[in-house]
């Protein structure tokens, strides 16, 4: 097990792994999205209070979970890059922030979006949900700024790894905004003591949504992944022969 | 026409519908764009230290 961990995270075993890992994400993440969008915008049916514009959730939903579980990736990956000074937590890191900063602002724009017709406003600077979602949007930014603005690659991963890790705290005060405080926000609606609070005609093209957001942000982010690992190496053996053997083939 | 319309919330339901398309192409061909121009500096620096050489 920790001989495969270790191959894994070795930077030219990562990089030639990779381009084989992505089309088991792409793919499935592909035919469950063409599910997800068909059904949830025609064989779902309206919702009683919501009308048709409860179908947003198909798109908001799948991009929220996916802001903070980029932020809970680029997190751990940056604490055990900390610890155990592994190479490739560091890139990993480095990858998943722009892709979650992608997602948070989906998060934000649809929640807007669908807060118009619901809330009869775009923006509640009161509600906790929105607010700590947005806090988290800033935290990517500066933590992308941060990385950017140190030329030693060494010590931006160590700064922005601190800087990610004190971010962390805001993933459950986001989760857990809706219970702690008063909210315009809904409650939970899937993670649920007494299960989903959903009809099984709707439940199940969320789920579907959900889980081809994450094949897809599993392709996107092994793709980043490699590029990161490639710009860290470029001064590297393996990459020169690597380079150098692809143009002798070309 | 009524699928399209969807009462009076078609335009908020197809634009994050439209949204969450183009966030992922854009993520898509940014992955694309940034792995083909670190590889073509890698392939420039290489190029300039053999011409030196």
């Amino acid at each position: 097990m920790w001989k495969f961990i270790h191959k894994l995270a070795s930077p030219p075993h990562f990089y030639n792994l990779a381009p084989k890992l992505v089309p088991w994400f792409t793919v499935p993440g592909v035919l469950l999205v063409a599910y997800g969008v068909y059904a949830g915008l025609f064989l779902a049916p309206a919702d009683y209070q919501q009308g048709d514009a409860f179908r947003i959730i198909y798109i908001h939903v799948p991009s929220a979970y996916l802001s903070m579980m980029a932020y809970m990736i680029m997190a751990v990956s940056a604490a055990i890059g900390l610890i155990w000074r592994i190479k490739l937590s560091h890139a990993v890191a480095a990858a998943a922030a722009p892709l979650g900063a992608w997602f948070t602002f989906l998060a934000l724009a649809t929640g807007s979006i669908w807060g118009r017709p619901m809330w009869g406003t775009w923006w509640e600077w009161g509600d906790p949900r929105l607010t700590s979602e947005l806090i988290m949007l800033f935290v990517y930014f500066g933590y992308m700024a941060l990385r950017a603005a140190i030329d030693d690659t060494a010590k931006a991963d160590k700064a922005s790894a601190v800087l990610a890790l004190v971010g962390a705290v805001n993933v459950p005060i986001i989760h857990f905004s809706v219970e702690w405080w008063s909210s315009l926000h809904q409650g939970a609606t899937l993670l649920r003591k007494d299960g989903p609070a959903m009809d099984p005609s709707m439940l199940y093209p969320l789920l579907a949504m959900i889980l081809a957001f994450t094949f897809l942000f599993g392709a996107l982010l092994t793709r980043r992944i490699r590029t990161e690992v490639l710009f860290r190496e470029r001064r590297t053996r393996w990459v020169k022969d690597m380079v150098l053997s692809a143009k002798g083939r070309n | 026409m009524e699928g399209l319309t969807m009462g009076s919330y078609g335009a908020y339901v197809w634009s994050c519908f439209i949204m969450g398309g183009l966030v992922l192409l854009i993520c898509d061909w940014r992955a694309r764009s940034l792995q083909r121009k670190v590889y073509r500096d890698i392939e420039v620096r290489i190029k300039a230290l053999g011409d030196e050489l």
